[in-house]
């Protein structure tokens, strides 16, 4: 049933049979196995194709480093694109497809591809596509599709995900044999520990292959030491846990898979000592056809055998240039197989394994290499040729022996990848052929195989070194191992490296030796980019995709620089590697937000009044976190006609606006003045007590960054509204200049933006609605003019009272304790009934102001406008010097095509104009057309009876009665005239009543 | 994410803060008196050295109050910390 399941050993529980699908068949697996090493059990050979060549491939690794089985994961709002079957647990029902292969695996549209391979090469994307340009749109989605990237999910993800946060003192990075070690050693000082591994089971290499520890299995050590390190309170176990980030200040980032009320956790670690120990990845050997299904990382292959009890081939050959995959051979001989030979480049190997090897009658070739292979969608034949390494020349033929399975192994690359995230250096080690970790300025410590210690005996060492130190450097008092585990001693033969099989024709037009699986990189694509320029490894990668893959390059990137390094002439060393960045592995979205979905994506805020606007039907509109009342509705009203309303009844009586929303900061202190003359443009000091002002406040290059009405309610006490957007921005912009520039001034900055609401109440019949609510206070124009401020009380309440208008109308802004807004609310609509009193939402006020020209900073403004571009002139204080002046009078600033606010008018009376529409002069003229400005607000105004529309327009302010084009879509223009931006009430009589 | 050690409130995570660009950047005691290109130098010209660099942060999400720090652009590690009181100068 599972043909290639060995009878007995293995970490899978054959008491728990799953059943799974893959590709629409059913299979039986087992509990403890990964989609991997369920579908090798079944035999299962062919699992996807590759991206470009569309190649037929099998599965080459049994963790992270997997290029091959890229795979569709369950089915509807489930489904999880592009998983690699090395890291994907089995369950009970798993549904599983091929994500590349499209229409099928056997047959794929995309073989021809790989027939025409010639003239996909690298860059390919670059030449065939990119021009021309316009057509990209098309190719693309032809490459997608026949490149068969998974499908995104078509539902929202209905699980849920969690961030935790979490501190210690020592991260432990990976849970083999140096990882256990470093943290028991670090945990006997009572160190918070927190060791974190990928796998189900910790243990790493242990449980991948045979070795002994203390004269009994890896297993059972890692046994001992995981349940010792779970009774001790001070240390955390993760398993199914990637540390996927490692960021600054020895901040980690865990993806963990989860199985109780989340399907994923981020843990967030600060820690105070982080310990790396990930291992190392085995790299595949470069020969033409290497990429065929049935060719297998030799460590893989043990892997799967020790761990999962599947020995994925009957009669395997491997192939070498060091010692570690000896011990394959003979996973392979004790699992049943038949070893047909191990084919080793160096003259003499295998050091301790050697002997075994030869005793068990497993043929050894030395000086061999394998050059070819025969078999499309599976190996059959290795073609083995006797190799002179001091010439690097082939020097016979070759022999072709049968074999469904190659176990190959091109040495061992420390996982520098973590090291590498946290701004360590690395450095090329002759001697193991791989980059180890060198200089580092964070809290890091490498230990292990990732440390460049390939013998088991070492890891243990450098592991329990590692947790001492760590824990010192804690301050803490660790106990150091009198004696470590014993692990039988082992002499090994120097590796020599072979960074690609040579080539037996013309290295250039011989069959494929692929460096990168995932992207079909091949030598010949390096030489041809060397052969075209590219020199630095960075552009060799961008334009071969060399190390783009779900994988990153853990499989081929060393190869592949290595014959960058050959093809350039220089040392390994001289090449360097390209950047690594996280995650480490993939991390889906739902990770990545954790909680911060739906309704918690972004707080909301409400006003005090919120909840009657909502039963009086009002639509809201999103003004930053605010929730604002956009319009109001009558039942079966457009936008348009509410909006229309609105405006007509507030110029015709009374209208009422919930303004809460905007900043408000208190500012008090003897200084006050003299910090608010710096800041704003206007003269603060000559201002009376009561007195208000509209101030506009600049950066110090000039440009306008916020305006409001500030008033000033005592000698020592100003109250100062900012725009909505504006008040948190504004309030640090304060705080900045009084506490870096001017901390000798005594000024003190409050945000009162949610201590006070505000009704806004405009329109002639605004004084009479105070008036018959209870004011005891004068509102005539003699007593309180335009412009000022009182201390009122309203219908017995406390308020502040402001006599300011953004509608032109007689209008008062009521400032009210948050408490008792929502009542004064009620009180205002319900005496206002007898003028027919009109509540109005954002949109109304957008067309008021407009029609006064009123600006709104943000959207009439971009941060590249001067207060003269708007002709707010009159507001610049020629007596004092205030932040921004000086930058008025930069050339820049004086510059007369400066874009200039100014007024609109549709020429045909009726064309309500886009906003952000550009404006040209003439619409005839040669694409580009030269543009001389943009539409910033444009309405319907009901009061006007036609549009009206506020613009920035070049040299603007001359050119009033002119004539431009506005852009109304494709191919489309509206003959507009550019006027005074004040339409209504043109001498602003009304506000004044 | 950088551990920032508010001179107030201690050790708090980079979210907390907001980044001020460049400390020791005085304003001009009286920019009129100043050439178009004096002017332009305090307003646009920055250091932006590979190494050590004293700029300004703001606890925003904390105490509200701004400090320098004399942090390594190419380590991220921070030397100083410093209160802008004892160190205006
Ligand atoms: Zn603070």
């Amino acid at each position: 049933m599972q043909p290639n399941r060995l009878k007995t050993g293995g970490r899978i529980n054959r008491s728990k049979p799953l059943n799974f699908f893959f590709n629409g068949k059913a299979f039986k697996g087992y509990e403890g196995d990964t989609l991997a090493s369920a579908l090798l059990a079944n035999d299962v050979k062919l699992v996807g194709r590759s991206f470009k060549l569309r190649r037929p491939r099998g599965i080459v690794g049994s963790g992270a480093e997997e290029p091959n089985s890229i795979m569709q994961v369950d089915k509807g709002a489930m489904a999880q694109p592009n998983v690699r079957a090395t890291q994907v647990l089995l369950h009970d029902g798993l549904i599983a497809k091929s994500t590349r292969g499209w229409p099928s695996l056997r047959f794929d549209i995309g073989f021809m591809l790989d027939v025409f391979s010639s003239i996909f090469s690298a860059g390919f994307y670059y030449k065939t596509f990119m021009h021309p340009r316009p057509f990209w749109k098309y190719y693309e989605r032809f490459i997608r599709k026949s490149a068969g990237f998974g499908k995104a999910p078509e539902h929202s993800d209905p699980e849920t995900y969690e961030h935790r946060n979490a501190h210690c003192d020592v991260l432990v990075a990976g849970g083999g044999p140096a990882g256990l070690m470093a943290a028991l050693t670090a945990a006997s000082s009572g160190a918070r520990v927190l060791l974190a591994d990928d796998q189900t089971e910790f243990g790493g290499s242990l449980l991948n292959t045979a070795t002994h520890v203390n004269s009994k299995p890896g297993s059972e050590w890692v046994r001992q030491t995981v349940s010792a390190l779970s009774k001790l309170d001070n240390v955390t176990l993760l398993n199914r846990s990637t540390v996927f980030g490692y960021h600054d200040h020895n901040f980690l980032t865990i993806v963990q898979e989860s199985d109780d009320h989340v399907r994923q956790r981020e843990w967030r670690v600060r820690a105070k000592q982080v310990i790396l120990s990930q291992g190392a990845f085995e790299r595949p050997l470069v020969f033409c056809n290497n990429d065929r299904p049935g060719i297998m990382q030799a460590s893989a292959v043990s892997t799967y055998i020790n761990r999962y009890a599947v020995c994925p081939g009957e009669r395997a050959i491997i192939f070498t240039n060091n010692d570690s995959a000896y011990q394959t051979a003979l996973d392979l001989k004790r699992a049943g197989a038949t070893v047909a030979a191990v084919v080793d480049s160096r003259k003499k190997g295998g050091g301790s394994y050697a002997a075994a090897v030869e005793q068990a009658g497993i043929p050894l070739l030395y000086g061999h290499l394998i050059t070819n292979v025969s078999g499309q969608n599976h190996i059959t034949k290795a073609h083995i040729a006797k190799w002179d390494g001091d010439n690097d020349a082939i020097i016979e033929n070759s022999i072709k022996i049968p074999c469904d399975l190659i176990a190959m192994s091109g040495g061992w690359s420390a996982a520098v990848h973590l090291h590498s995230q946290a701004g360590g250096q690395n450095q090329w080690d002759h001697n193991l052929c791989s980059f180890v970790p060198g200089a580092i300025s964070q809290q890091t410590i490498s230990a292990g195989a990732g440390n460049g210690k390939w013998a088991l005996e070492d890891c243990l060492q450098d592991g329990h070194d590692a947790g001492m130190s760590a824990a010192k450097r804690c301050g803490l008092q660790p106990i150091a191992s009198e004696q470590l585990p014993a692990v039988s001693e082992i002499h090994t033969t120097p590796i020599e490296p072979l960074w690609r099989v040579p080539a037996t024709v013309d290295p250039d037009r011989c069959p494929k030796q692929f460096l990168d699986f995932q992207n079909d990189t091949c030598v010949s694509d390096i030489r041809l980019a060397v052969r075209e320029g590219y020199r630095n490894v960075e552009h060799v990668k961008r334009y071969t995709a060399l190390g783009f893959g779900t994988d990153q390059g853990k499989l081929g990137n060393i190869n592949g620089m290595a014959v960058l390094a050959e093809t350039l002439g220089k040392p390994l060393e001289d090449v360097g590697t390209t950047t690594f960045r996280p995650p480490y592995t993939p991390v889906s979205f739902g990770a990545c937000a954790g909680e911060s979905v739906g309704s918690l994506y972004d707080p909301v805020r409400k006003t005090a009044m919120h909840d009657l606007h909502r039963s009086a039907g009002a639509k809201f509109e999103n003004v930053g976190q605010w929730h604002r009342p956009w319009y109001f509705p009558k039942r079966g009203e457009s936008l348009d006609a509410a909006v229309a309303r609105e405006c007509l009844k507030t110029r015709q009586s009374v209208g009422i606006l919930d303004a809460s929303t905007l900043g408000k900061i208190d500012v008090q202190g003897p200084d006050a003045v003299k910090f608010l003359e710096r800041i704003y443009t206007h003269n603060v000091g000559n201002m009376s007590v009561g007195r208000c002002a509209y101030g506009i406040m600049l950066g110090e290059d000039g440009m306008v960054m916020d305006d409001g009405v500030m008033a000033r309610i005592d000698d020592q006490h100003f109250y100062l509204t900012t725009t909505t957007g504006g008040a948190a921005a504004v309030l640090s912009w304060l705080e900045l200049w009084l506490q870096t520039e001017w901390p000798e001034l005594d000024v003190f900055l409050t945000s009162v933006t949610d201590h006070y609401s505000t009704i806004a109440v405009s329109g002639p019949n605004s004084m009479k609605l105070i008036e018959k609510i209870g004011c005891d206070i004068p509102l005539t124009s003699d007593q309180f003019p335009f412009m000022s401020i009182r201390n009122a009380h309203l219908n017995r309440i406390p308020v502040q009272l402001f006599r300011v208008s953004f509608s032109g109308e007689l209008a008062f802004e009521i400032n009210i304790d948050s408490n008792y807004a929502a009542g004064m609310w009620e009180v205002l609509i319900d005496a206002g009934q007898e003028f027919d009193i009109t509540p109005y939402g954002t949109e109304a006020m957008h067309v008021l102001r407009a029609e006064k020209g009123f600006i709104i900073v943000g959207q009439d403004t971009d941060g590249s406008v001067t207060p003269v571009d708007l002709r707010m002139n009159w507001m610049l204080s020629k007596d004092k010097d205030f932040i921004g002046k000086r930058s008025l009078s930069r050339p820049d600033s004086l510059r007369d095509d400066r874009k200039q606010l100014v007024g609109l008018l549709s020429n045909d009376g009726k064309t309500v104009l886009l906003e952000g529409a550009q404006l040209v002069e003439d619409p005839a003229a040669s694409i580009p057309i030269p543009m001389c400005g943009h539409v910033s607000s444009s309405y319907m105004s009901s009061c006007l009876g036609h549009p009206i529309a506020l613009a920035l327009v070049a040299g603007g302010h001359s050119r009033i009665g002119q004539s431009l084009y506005a852009s109304s879509g494709e191919k489309s223009f509206v003959p507009v005239t550019i006027t005074n931006p004040i339409f209504y009430d043109k001498k602003n009589e009304l506000q004044n009543v | 994410m950088l551990l920032i050690k508010c001179p107030w409130c201690g050790a708090r995570a980079e979210t907390e803060f907001s980044y001020g660009g460049e400390a020791d950047i005085k304003r001009p005691e009286a920019p009129d008196k100043l050439s178009d290109k004096e002017w332009a130098d305090y307003l646009f010209m920055r250091k932006n050295p590979r190494g050590t660099h004293r700029e300004l942060w703001n606890h925003s999400q904390g105490c509200r109050r701004w400090f320098g720090a004399e942090r390594n652009t190419v380590t991220y590690q921070i030397a100083d910390i410093f209160t802008l009181s004892e160190d205006s100068g």
